[in-house]
């Protein structure tokens, strides 16, 4: 005997057809899909538009505020995590940090969907064009440049930790009137690894030195970032034996970059963070269960920064955090393409994506469907800080100011 | 050089089929603009190596063009002629190297933001000549195969989620002979209708033996020779630190003639589709389930299958890419758990690129949890979105689907 099932549809998008009007369309869906999801998920506080809405628990804006960004290279689609059968993935995302969130439903980059050049346009507020596999500095001025000139803040104050050797150059760029001085330390935990253990601990160590697939091909020299690594291991009081025995509960090495992230906190506690996790773009070698593997462990990552921040008196209270994809991942409705193992169709699967603003002042639990771009990130921070992003093109979103 | 001053003679170097083509049509590629002649170009020239079904693609694509009146040509081509290329890419030699100018190409719109403008114009030409093209019925209805989950004993992984509203799901299926049994159907289908092409079986592991089946075989295991043949040539490209997207053009331009004591098929055709797979596939060349899944994408697209039979096999575990990229020839343990939800993934893919072929409408898949009671059966005469918890066999479960 043949029963009837309850199902959902396998899918609210139709087939990409054209570019355009029906571009949006998938967009919208998108953002229906999320919007839809967070109202079951957050219960009745989700509101479709930020007009009008009774925040919840809107503190008083310190003047030191600190912004922590969390991007994550290699996007997760909506199906592996906003849609009915992906949210087992992202529980914390859902449960403890959206709560807490204004959530932007329809991100999109209209950029390339390369992951350093993604991550630098999100870092200047400017879609900037150069190879993504080439070892150079952005463009236009980083948000790091902007802040520490106009606000007249020391090197200190703003780091990047980065997950491979390709986003060596985006602390800082190549404008003239910025660039070289101004910008931000780039930690490349992977590099700090194989300097504080280099013998004997490459064997132990392996699994935090494993790169996305693209890695393997490319493995620029370093360059224009010559951080004192011996020094800065001082500074955050690495010492072999302790690292070495928080290696080695690591699992990945997004754990790794996390790890050091603390560590730069407790030590330095930079004002403007910028930490890039990287584990989801396995996904480019196909295997379907080590990308949910990254899904689930940038999960986590996210909760635990949040914690760290809520923990440590130089952060509680004062910082702003940013969470955001720097782009998707192909739809598995395109033909052109094969699903979530790469991003190179420029659907509008891959080009839309989400972000969350948690912290002091932000409003609490609030869902803002109108579409947005990667690039209004930069203009957003200028905005909280006060400094002038001149050269960047995205604006400022107001729902967060 | 513009289209307009092409010749014969500059076809010289492609092979034999492809060139006549190109001479055929010289007067046609003259017309065409520059931004779609080396991409129509890169088909021709891979011509001789194409299945039979990709080359009446080409033949249909040429009748059409050639079919049109000087106006609806350049009509049609519009949209490709409003994308604007650098001097620079315009120089490359696009006769003898269409794919170098389509990597260079694909870049070029990325940095320039005219992708949506290529995929529009693209998406409009390929529906315009499949409009034109003739009907031709399938001697039998498309049958897809999938087999899953080899080496799980237990697990409480909820298998053929995405794919139950579109059929029925099984519970209680006996899974005796099961392999056997599809196995054999798959080779009474090739023995019914022996069309060169048209029936496969891809093995993401160790094959199950055939003699005389008539099917296309592929396995991860046969190919290891190979696939070890194209890591080393990696390597060596990744020695030589081309970046990424160099590395991917100097792999797509390799040729079967380059791996002789690697390749043990005799067929052009087949040989150039194998090397591809791990040339061109991303992951193909260490995890058997991409392999598998990269295989059955790869051949329901070009060689348009009447029969396909996939089986994923455990694949190894993770470990550092420097490491798999280096295979040292050891067994390392594998990931059955792992290997399972990605095949899961996989069959999902199967039957979503089985939808996009010709009378998709007619075409039945069927899954099966290997060792198991579970399975999928899709069809148009099965109710979707239902589900069957009466033992039943594999042998039932295919005279149902078909």
């Amino acid at each position: 005997m043949i029963r009837t099932l309850t199902v959902r549809p396998i899918s609210m998008r139709g087939r990409i057809h054209l570019a355009g009007s029906f571009m949006d369309e998938v967009r919208t869906a998108i953002s229906s899909s999320r919007r839809e999801f967070l109202r079951m998920a957050a219960g009745s506080c989700v509101y479709s538009r930020v007009r009008g809405f009774a925040p919840l628990g809107a503190p008083v804006l310190p003047k030191l505020r600190k912004t922590v960004v969390v991007t994550f290279g290699g996007g997760a689609r909506d199906d592996e995590t906003f849609r009915p059968e992906g949210q087992e993935n992202i529980p914390l995302l859902l449960h403890e940090l959206i709560p807490q969130a204004t959530f932007f439903t329809q991100v999109i980059n209209r950029g390339i969907l390369g992951h350093y050049v993604a991550t630098a346009s999100l870092a200047t507020g400017a879609y900037e064009t150069f190879d993504n596999f080439a070892a150079v500095p952005p463009e236009n001025p980083t948000v790091f440049e902007y802040f520490r000139r106009d606000l007249k803040r020391p090197a200190t104050d703003t780091w990047v930790v980065a997950p491979s050797n390709g986003f060596n150059r985006i602390g800082e760029s190549g404008n003239s009137s910025y660039g070289a001085g101004m910008g931000a330390g780039v930690i490349l935990p992977k590099q700090l690894l194989s300097v504080l253990l280099p013998n004997g601990g490459s064997q132990q160590y392996q699994h935090l030195l494993r790169d996305n697939y693209e890695a393997p091909f490319y493995s620029p020299q370093l360059s224009g970032n010559n951080l004192d690594l011996a020094k800065l291991s001082e500074i955050l009081r690495l010492s072999v034996a302790d690292f070495s025995e928080h290696a080695r509960s690591l699992a990945s090495p997004d754990e790794l970059s996390v790890y050091i992230a603390k560590r730069l906190m407790r030590q330095y506690s930079p004002s403007l963070l910028w930490i890039t996790l990287h584990d989801i773009d396995v996904a480019h070698a196909g295997a379907f269960s080590l990308y949910i593997d990254g899904i689930r462990r940038s999960d986590r990552l996210c909760s635990e920064i949040w914690r760290e921040i809520q923990s440590d008196p130089e952060y509680a209270g004062k910082t702003t955090m940013f969470i955001a994809p720097d782009f998707g991942r192909d739809g598995d409705d395109t033909s052109g393409g094969n699903g979530f193992q790469h991003h190179r169709t420029g659907d509008a699967v891959s080009r839309t994506t989400w972000m969350m603003v948690l912290g002091p002042g932000i409003k609490q639990n609030v869902v803002v469907d109108r579409p947005v771009e990667s690039t209004d990130l930069v203009p957003t921070l200028g905005a909280m800080y006060g400094f002038s992003p001149r050269f960047a093109q995205g604006k400022p979103l107001i729902e967060v100011l | 050089m513009l289209p307009g001053e092409l010749t014969s003679n500059q076809f010289l170097g492609y092979p034999p089929r492809a060139r006549q083509l190109a001479t055929d049509n010289l007067a046609l590629l003259k017309k065409l603009p520059l931004v779609f002649l080396p991409l129509l170009l890169r088909e021709v020239k891979a011509y001789d190596w194409k299945f039979p079904a990709e080359q009446n693609e080409v033949d249909v694509q040429f009748a059409f063009l050639n079919s049109l009146s000087e106006d609806d040509l350049r009509r049609l081509m519009e949209g490709f002629s409003q994308i604007q290329i650098s001097p620079e890419l315009s120089q490359l030699d696009w006769v003898n190297s269409p794919e170098v100018f389509s990597h260079y190409f694909a870049a070029a719109l990325w940095a320039t933001n005219q992708n949506d403008a290529f995929r529009t114009a693209s998406i409009s030409y390929v529906n315009e000549y499949r409009r034109s093209a003739p009907v031709q019925p399938l001697p039998v209805k498309r049958l897809t195969m999938v087999v899953v989950g080899q080496g799980v004993q237990e697990t409480r992984y909820p298998v053929f989620r995405r794919l139950r509203g579109h059929g029925v799901s099984y519970s209680a299926v006996d899974p005796g002979n099961g392999l056997e049994r599809l196995l054999a159907a798959a080779t009474a289908r090739a023995h019914a209708h022996p069309i060169p092409f048209a029936h496969w079986y891809v093995d993401g592991g160790s094959p199950v033996k055939t003699t005389d089946s008539g099917l296309t075989c592929m396995s991860y295991e046969s190919l290891s020779p190979l696939r070890v043949a194209v890591l080393r040539e990696m390597r060596t490209i990744m020695r030589m630190s081309k970046g990424p997207e160099k590395t991917e053009r100097l792999l797509a331009g390799l040729e079967p003639g380059q791996f002789e004591a690697s390749v043990h098929t005799e067929d052009p055709i087949l040989s150039h589709f194998q090397l591809s797979i791990f040339a061109e596939g991303s992951g193909t060349q260490f995890y058997s389930t991409t392999f598998a899944q990269w295989t059955a994408h790869e051949l329901l697209r070009r060689a348009q299958p009447l029969t396909a039979l996939v089986r994923f096999a455990p694949r190894q575990v993770q470990r550092p890419m420097d490491e798999m990229m280096a295979d040292s020839g050891e067994n390392f343990p594998v990931d059955p758990e792992g290997s399972l939800v990605d095949a899961d993934m996989g069959a999902y893919y199967i039957w979503l690129n089985q939808r996009r072929l010709g009378e998709s409408n007619q075409a039945s898949f069927l899954a099966w949890f290997e060792g198991h009671r579970q399975a999928i059966a899709i069809s148009p005469s099965l109710p979707a979105g239902t589900e069957s918890h009466e033992p039943t066999s594999i042998a039932r479960l295919l005279e149902t689907v078909t």
